[in-house]
């Protein structure tokens, strides 16, 4: 079992590497950038970058330096906000962004799990087509169409909720934004599940577990759910890919200081450092995700963990 | 002394989306208390089904008419929390594939544990010493590692021994095997016939053997029922029907059984033809087309299960118009 | 073949939603033609007099107008061709780079096809979205970069899904006979392997246009892809996002539009692989 993890990780070094690599040399080639030599730049920036990458040195050394500041955490000077390394941005916007993803994540487990089940044993029913309607809507309509109609509703016709704005611990500020986040991986883990649970029912063992007169809860909680969730398991790392994709927007439009609004104000303020260094944490975010995954796995399935 | 189960032409039909397909039909059977039923036909013949039907786990397709009684009780249409105080605990069912039958992801102890917690009010502590008395009583040696063990890290026959204890775990009035040998090595199945034919010594329950095998069928069972086409063609005591067949079909079917004592045969014997699709309706008997004994009447009247008078004096009965003499 | 094909046509036809989907696809498609023809205003002539207006028959501004005074009908029906014209052209670029890329790997297979697969791996664990706007920063916001990058987004899945049937093809007997006649590798790849990966390569495809649609308004909401003033529905939701309050119609038109072309594009998708596919669910 450690051995396949290891494993695992092992392969997942190498996409590290060849984006963090990637991502060094692209920034050199930018044309504009900072490294055009042509530029011009205010001269507090020219400094900052002096002191930061060594820009005088062969470019194997400034590739060892960046691996090594990478290494510490290190992702150098932002471009715009001069008196900020990308690293206290990404520090100050991180907790925002995460506190707003795990609930997300968590909304889409809770709601979507038991949802897929329900719509799995009203098969063909007027429940189940209901519920499956809805679930094509969340996955068909993207997160910048929901939040904004949502804060028309709920916020201005109904005032029940604010539109925008944030303050730490605030539960009302974050309502809209975690469901407009929440609600594409609910819908497609609905469906999952639906699927998997009619395959799972249908099972020999389903049918022992009946006949040996258990109730229903019991049957589905102890003998169905866990062979069910497969599927789910395997979707989380995407379902993660598509709530980081989602706060860009989300944080955008709600005005939550996280750090996917970093990014998108990187993006339009071509703030090279900042974009960069984000790319880097969600791409190690995401191969995370497919790391823990494997183990979540092993757990579902004891055969797995067994002859591995 | 009332029958535990008492099944009075009983009907069952599944929906389609293009008609539907009846695989039992107006079957009547009983089966005393402690009593041993086999029940024997070819896939398609509806043996399984009849009693899927009695434990309430037909499809949800299924459309179902007659009578099933377990013990006075109807069964068919009982609500739920009714039928699950007693499926499990008074009336058990095992399956033909012992592995795909248990739960993979949980430990043998917490699939036998669980039948006492939920039918007798057990702690899970209690139940699982319970468990263990039962693994052991079913002879799968070293039963407190077994309890620990998951279904794939247990042999076939084993796995087998396990789903039997589960059955008799609440001590109940009527077992249902359904072919509980059939994916098993032969050494493995003779094993486990003789498990039944133990517990059966020391539970008393009824027994009711599904099978396609005479064979299996031949050693334990006091009583036999052959069934083809959803219906039963004959029934009748063990030895009188292994010796006297009345129905063309059992007789045929005595004969693929090669012997050891007979002469060397070049060719294994078969029944040709095939049966009938299990959704076509048929008039006359069902059999005529394979029938080495069929007339022109066997085509177009259905034979009825009638009386067969057999030479032992016990009941048996058999639908044929021109059944064999004795 | 041809009979997969009829059976498919049959079974789409009585799907009730699938057709009601069509239907609003065909709708959309042809208002985006013809609705200019019906509406005086151009997208971008900026009516002083009517700045912000709700929709009204005055001035035929049906949906209203935004802050500038441009008619939003004409706005929306010039967004919705943009998104659907960049849907399908990146789309048509994701397919032949994924079944290209696909078939390549699938036919020479061995060693080739293994490390053509690794990379596919390697790209599969990209947050590519990311990435791509990465490459919007360090090389700008060229039509040329947003049509390559947003057909990314497709093609890994393709590509996987083509290798797989080609591989399972390559065995069989026609190959060997194109072989055998003399025919070169392109030729047997382009004549023989890929009409035999048509089927899943259009259920995949029914996948991937409403996701690169969606990809391009993405884009466009965030002020990325396609900007002033051509108009694209992702900046239009995203002024009138900005509008809510005051102008509520600069956000539901575009928005609704937006959300009723994805609707059908998912629902008659979910159709015609339900057709498509045997199993019945």
């Amino acid at each position: 079992m450690l051995r396949y993890f290891l494993t695992r990780l092992a392969g997942a070094v190498p996409t590290l590497f060849i984006i963090v690599t990637l991502a060094f040399f692209l920034i050199r080639a930018a044309p504009g950038g900072p490294f055009d030599q042509e530029q011009t730049l205010p001269p507090e920036i020219m400094a900052n970058l002096q002191s930061a990458y060594g820009l005088d040195q062969p470019i194997w050394t400034q590739y060892r330096r960046y691996l090594g500041a990478l290494l510490h955490g290190d992702f150098g000077p932002s471009f715009k906000y001069k008196d900020f390394s990308v690293t206290e941005l990404i520090g100050q916007g991180f907790p925002v962004t995460l506190e707003l993803g795990s609930v997300a994540m968590a909304l889409a487990l809770i709601l979507g799990i038991p949802i897929g089940t329900f719509a799995a044993l009203h098969h063909n029913r007027a429940a189940d087509y209901a519920t499956m309607s809805l679930a094509v809507v969340g996955i068909a309509i993207p997160s910048f169409v929901v939040l904004p109609f949502l804060g028309l509703l709920f916020g201005i016709y109904l005032h029940w909720l604010p539109v925008a704005g944030w303050e730490p611990g605030s539960l009302k500020h974050l309502a809209l934004p975690v469901l407009a986040l929440a609600l594409p991986p609910l819908s497609v883990i609905a469906r999952l599940v639906r699927a998997s649970m009619l395959d799972v029912l249908r099972s020999h063992f389903i049918r022992t577990a009946f006949a040996k007169g258990l109730p229903l809860h019991t049957v589905i909680v102890r003998h169905a759910l866990r062979p069910a969730l497969l599927p789910v398991a395997s979707y989380l790392p995407p379902a993660v890919a598509s709530i980081m994709t989602g706060s860009l927007v989300v944080e955008s439009i709600a005005g939550l200081p996280g750090i996917g609004r970093y990014m998108v104000q990187g993006a339009l303020n071509r703030d090279y450092t900042l974009v960069m260094g984000m790319v880097i944490i969600y791409s190690t975010l995401l191969i995370a995700m497919g790391l823990l995954v494997d183990l979540l796995y092993a757990w579902l399935d004891p055969r797995v963990r067994l002859e591995r | 002394m009332s029958p535990v189960l008492s099944i009075v032409d009983l009907t069952v039909s599944f929906a389609q989306p293009n008609g539907s397909i009846c695989a039992v039909r107006e079957v009547s059977l009983g089966v005393a208390a402690r009593e041993c039923v086999g029940i024997v036909g070819e896939s398609g013949s509806g043996k399984t089904q009849a009693f899927m039907a009695a434990m309430g786990l037909l499809a949800a397709n299924a459309a179902v008419q007659g009578s099933v009684r377990f013990e006075g009780e109807e069964l068919l249409g009982l609500d739920r929390e009714r039928l699950n105080h007693m499926r499990g605990a008074k009336l058990a069912m095992i399956f033909q594939d012992p592995m795909s039958s248990l739960t993979p992801h949980l430990k043998i102890g917490t699939q036998l544990a669980e039948v006492l917690v939920c039918h007798a009010g057990q702690s899970w502590h209690e139940a699982r010493l319970a468990a263990r008395r039962m693994l052991e009583r079913v002879r799968v040696p070293e039963a407190e590692r077994r309890l620990n063990q998951y279904p794939h890290e247990l042999s076939g026959g084993l796995r087998q021994r396990v789903m039997i204890g589960m059955s008799l775990l609440c001590d109940p009035k009527l077992v249902i095997a359904d072919e509980p040998t059939t994916a098993l090595d032969v050494t493995v199945q003779a094993q486990i016939m003789d498990l039944l034919s133990a517990m059966r010594r020391e539970f008393g329950m009824a027994l009711v053997l599904i099978s396609h095998d005479l064979g299996v069928v031949a050693n334990l069972c006091d009583r036999i029922l052959v069934m083809y086409a959803g219906r039963i063609v004959e029934s009748a005591a063990t030895l009188e029907l292994l010796q006297h067949p009345r129905h063309p079909y059992t007789a045929e079917l005595l004969k693929c059984i090669p012997s050891l004592s007979g002469p060397p045969l070049e060719r294994l014997p078969t029944l040709a033809g095939q049966p009938p699709q299990p959704g076509a309706t048929i008039a006359g008997c069902a059999f005529a087309p394979r029938c080495p004994r069929a007339a022109a009447r066997c085509w177009t009247e259905r034979p009825l299960l009638e009386d067969s008078d057999p030479a032992d004096g016990q009941v048996g009965r058999v639908a044929c118009h021109f059944p064999l003499p004795q | 073949m041809s009979t997969l094909i009829e059976d498919a046509t049959r079974r789409l036809r009585t799907n009730p939603a699938a057709m009601c989907a069509l239907l609003v696809l065909l709708c959309i498609v042809a208002l985006t033609l013809i609705g200019p023809w019906f509406n005086p205003n151009s997208s971008e002539t900026l009516d002083w007099s009517h700045v912000a207006a709700r929709p009204a028959w005055a001035g035929a501004h049906w949906f209203g107008t935004d802050r500038l005074g441009r008619d939003l009908f004409a706005r929306t029906l010039e967004g919705a061709r943009v998104s659907l014209a960049v849907g399908l052209v990146a789309s048509a670029v994701s397919l032949l780079v994924g079944i290209g890329y696909g078939a390549v790997a699938g036919y020479i297979g061995g060693r080739t096809d293994h490390a053509m697969m690794r990379g596919i791996e390697i790209l599969s664990g990209l947050p590519l979205v990311f990435f791509i706007i990465f490459l919007t920063v360090i090389f700008g916001r060229s039509m040329y970069l947003l049509f390559w990058s947003i057909g990314a987004v497709g093609w890994l899945t393709m590509a996987r899904i083509v290798r797989g049937q080609t591989l399972s093809i390559r065995e069989r007997e026609f190959i060997e006979a194109a072989v055998a006649s003399g025919a070169g590798t392109a030729r047997i790849i382009v004549k023989h392997v890929i009409p035999n990966v048509i089927g899943p390569v259009v259920v995949y495809a029914t996948l991937t246009v409403p996701q690169i649609i969606m990809f391009e308004s993405f884009l466009s909401f965030l002020g990325l892809g396609i900007q002033e003033p051509h108009a694209s529905l992702g900046a239009l939701i995203a002024e009138g996002a900005g509008e809510m309050e005051a102008a509520p119609w600069m956000l539901l038109v575009p928005g609704g539009l937006l959300a009723m072309l994805l609707l059908a594009l998912n629902i008659f998708g979910d159709g015609l692989r339900d057709a498509l596919d045997v199993k019945e669910r």
